[in-house]
């Protein structure tokens, strides 16, 4: 950071510091969850792309959508991290977070959240509509009350029914340009929503112990290994055909319905070795979850490519 | 507070004001290029 020079003792007033300190500013910026937000973003975007007349929008007026929806979840990120203080701390992969690590204020944090949220909501619907912004709000909203502030710590199914939340972002994306909701973004909310239990799971399988010390529900806690596995080859077998939706009803051609293919039959693969890895009795894994976190990391590409194979059908192939 | 101490809290008070300035800064030119766009699109 440069030194900014000033004249000393001019007029009485205290001197003017002689540098400038942005560490703060990263910490504002880890309460947004940044990691979590580029996939927001990215499934985001890919609704705007293959909405009917997204060429026709204004290109400052779509980069504002995308905007809105990296803040939106942002917001609901901060506000996450402020109820699940008390948990972040005792988890060995949370603790080191700006607020249970005593960096961030709670209150400083929350105000910064809901902020954040009422901006993104109301610069949506300057921007674009209003059925976009209140699709934004209902996701926000979904998160902060149905997932954080009910579900996650009171049933094994939070992440199921909260993993809406996280699907919401191509529903924004086209009611962003199209105003309306129709069957096509409901399909991308779907292949979301079916994806995200076996892609939490898989990190719960070997984030096992810090879940249990916060007497968080997850599956893995609750249900215990086994039956964690059994779920999650379960669910990328119910999301294999669902990937494949948006070919069946015409929207997309077949180079998706290829890679849509390939991609969900690797993550049935991943699911499968995942449930034949090496176990205790009790199902706890002998390999360290080598199989669960080479799942988790594959399942991140299924998205990213899905979408993108999406995106690059109807826009360069124009199915 | 000792010199040190307050050194540092001005330090990081400066560093928030630039950030929030830059955050204002930018919010203002969103909304210049925004309503623009939509004056543009009737």
């Amino acid at each position: 950071m440069s030194d900014t020079a000033m004249e000393p003792g001019q007029g009485g007033a205290a001197p003017l510091p002689a540098s400038y300190d942005m560490s703060e500013v990263g910490d504002w910026i880890a309460l947004l969850k940044p990691r979590v937000m580029s996939l927001v973003v990215f499934s985001g975007l890919v609704g705007m792309l293959v909405a009917p007349g997204a060429g026709a929008m204004h290109p400052v007026l779509a980069a504002t959508a995308i905007l809105c929806i990296a803040v939106a979840s942002g917001a609901a990120g901060a506000i996450n991290m402020w109820y699940d203080r008390d948990i972040d701390a005792v988890m060995r992969r949370t603790a080191k977070r700006p607020i249970p690590d005593g960096r961030i204020a709670p209150g400083a944090a929350l105000g910064f959240g809901i902020t954040l949220a009422v901006a993104s909501v109301t610069v949506m619907w300057m921007a674009t509509n209003v059925a976009a912004a209140v699709v934004l709000a209902l996701s926000i909203a979904f998160y902060v009350f149905v997932y954080t502030m009910w579900l996650k710590r009171r049933t094994p199914q939070n992440i199921v029914i909260g993993g809406a939340a996280g699907a919401f972002p191509p529903v924004i994306g086209w009611a962003a340009v199209t105003g309306d909701v129709t069957m096509v973004p409901l399909i991308l909310f779907a292949i979301i929503f079916f994806w995200t239990p076996p892609h939490f799971w898989s990190l719960a399988l070997w984030a096992h112990d810090d879940y249990a010390r916060a007497g968080v529900p997850m599956l893995p806690v609750t249900n215990g290994a086994k039956e964690t596995r059994r779920q999650i080859v379960i669910y990328a077998a119910l999301l294999l055909p669902i990937g494949l939706l948006p070919w069946a009803v015409g929207f997309a051609g077949p180079a998706y319905a290829a890679v849509a293919a390939v991609l969900g039959g690797g993550f049935l693969l991943r699911a499968i070795f995942v449930l034949r890895d090496q176990q205790d009795e009790d199902g706890r894994s002998l390999t360290r979850d080598a199989p669960a976190r080479a799942c988790f990391r594959f399942s991140l590409y299924y998205l990213f490519i899905l979408f993108a194979a999406l995106a690059v059908d109807r826009l360069v192939l124009g199915s | 507070m000792t010199p040190e101490e307050r050194a540092v809290f001005e330090k990081r008070r400066r560093g928030r004001n630039i950030a929030i300035m830059t955050v204002l800064i930018g919010l203002a030119v969103l909304f210049y290029f925004v309503g623009m766009a939509r004056l543009l699109r009737g």
